[in-house]
């Protein structure tokens, strides 16, 4: 397991401009496999564009007590990245006079941004009904002061979404960091405890799973049977959905797939998995992802790559609807991540 | 002429008998005989698919079979379709296991043959 982020071991893929050097070149540039663009072009779905706005993901820092293998954010401790609270009342200010139904807060670890329950309660204020916060579940016991999180969400309704990759502890600590799966445990009981997962609760907890290497996820209705079956049998744990989530080739993943070798492989495992049917509902059409200083981007994968979003509204203070409606989404081979298979989104299959 | 034509060709192809890249091109097999090809790929595809025995299950048994069949493209193609689906490295252990018990078994029970050749001809 990783105890560093990219960026503080000075890595070469901390630099963005090197990972999208690298999505474009080698099997791409010499047409082995074709660009993401061309193939969308294939199905006439080139370029691809923004519907209307439905959901408002706000990375609120990427400062997290984990450090996972394969974070796509490049997370952990040692990143200082946080939304002021500045920031977000622009945010606010936006929730208010958009048609945006769902706010989807993301992190790091959202939950250790010093102003994180002040937007919870002011964002419901605003009139937001549907909040999700992505909890890591071990910073619930992380500390005292986050004891009392699964109370917090159950006030706001916060729809939790959590990452599980595995339902054994090997497989889930090896990916996550030692003690992650014991901690993550004990804190879906105590969702549990309140309601959260419940058959007809509404009180919603969903799971996210990812691969711990360099293959696809499988079937996400099987995935979602073998969970609920293994975490109920050996914990006594229920929850809603299980999200089965690609990992993009970015990042920490990426670093991974070039330093194992795996890289050109995983890319074809992409590329031969395409459904162009899951291109017309990948998350990019209806979502908008701010960053911690308040950058708009197409999804969360491309604010980690800097790639903005093209419009002449490039930050959520200037926020405008009607300019941002219709915007061509930017893409580059990462995109292969979220049409592979059934489709992959934060939400769970596309297709 | 024609033999040169061979001879360009045999130089072209790889030094090893298994190329982990080959297996992406297993589907190529119904260029040089469509009809076979396609029929094969349609048994197969179904074959797997979830009915009596679940998916999971015919995947570790499918890696079994990899095992004493020796086939290193079905090695790799199972272990990637076990960890797809969520299988641990000890239950493909134990998969793999069956497959030796089987083949084990199976070299063993002939020992009965000796036993009664022997039997019969130095009683």
């Amino acid at each position: 397991m990783a105890t560093k982020s990219l960026k503080k071991r000075d890595s070469d893929l901390a630099n963005s401009n090197r990972q999208l050097e690298i999505l474009s070149n080698g099997i791409f540039q010499n047409g082995e496999l074709p660009t993401f663009k061309n193939k969308i072009a294939e199905t006439n779905q080139f370029p691809l564009k923004a519907k209307k706005l439905e959901i408002l993901q706000i990375n609120v820092g990427y400062m997290c007590n984990q450090v996972c293998d394969h974070c796509h954010v490049d997370a952990g401790p040692d990143r200082k990245e946080i939304m002021t609270r500045e920031t977000m009342r622009q945010c606010l200010e936006v929730i208010k006079n958009t048609g945006a139904h769902t706010l989807d807060l993301t992190g790091g670890a959202p939950e250790m941004n010093p102003d994180f329950r002040w937007f919870v309660e002011e964002a419901a204020k605003a009139g937001i009904k549907d909040f999700i916060v992505r909890s890591n579940l071990t910073i619930i016991r992380a500390n005292k002061k986050y004891y009392d999180l699964p109370e917090f969400f159950k006030k706001h309704n916060v729809h939790v979404v959590s990452s599980m990759p595995h339902w054994t502890r090997g497989k889930t600590d090896k990916q996550r960091g030692d003690g992650v799966f014991d901690k993550s445990i004990k804190a879906l009981q105590e969702l549990n405890a309140i309601g959260y997962g419940m058959p007809d609760s509404d009180l919603r907890l969903d799971l996210v799973y990812n691969p711990s290497g360099a293959f696809l996820p499988g079937d996400q209705m099987s995935m979602e049977k073998d969970f609920k079956k293994a975490l109920m049998e050996d914990f006594g744990i229920q929850f809603h959905n299980l999200f089965a989530i690609t990992n993009l080739p970015i990042s920490r993943f990426l670093d991974y797939l070039i330093a194992s070798e795996n890289y050109e492989d995983y890319m074809y495992q992409l590329v031969e998995a395409y459904n162009p049917a899951a291109v017309a509902n990948v998350m990019c059409t209806n979502t908008l992802s701010v960053s911690w200083d308040g950058y708009l981007f197409d999804c969360d994968f491309n604010q980690m790559l800097e790639l903005p979003v093209n419009s002449k509204i490039k930050h959520i203070s200037e926020y405008n609807e009607e300019l941002l409606e219709g915007r061509n989404i930017v893409i580059s081979q990462h995109c292969y991540g979220c049409t592979a298979g059934a489709g992959s989104s934060c939400q769970g299959v596309v297709a | 002429m024609i033999f040169r034509i061979k001879n360009l060709e045999t130089k072209k192809m790889s030094k090893t008998y298994y190329d982990p890249a080959d297996l992406r091109k297993f589907g190529k097999i119904t260029e040089w005989s469509e009809e076979l090809g396609n029929k094969f790929f349609e048994y197969y595809g179904k074959v797997f698919e979830e009915g009596a025995l679940s998916a999971r299950e015919k995947s570790l048994i499918a890696l079994a079979v990899a095992h004493t069949e020796q086939c290193p493209y079905c090695i790799d193609a199972y272990t990637k379709d076990g960890l797809q689906r969520g299988v641990t490295k000890e239950e493909m252990m134990e998969a793999i296991h069956v497959g030796a018990a089987i083949k084990s078994g199976a070299t063993l029970v002939h020992g009965v043959q000796m036993m009664n050749k022997v039997n019969k001809l130095d009683g």
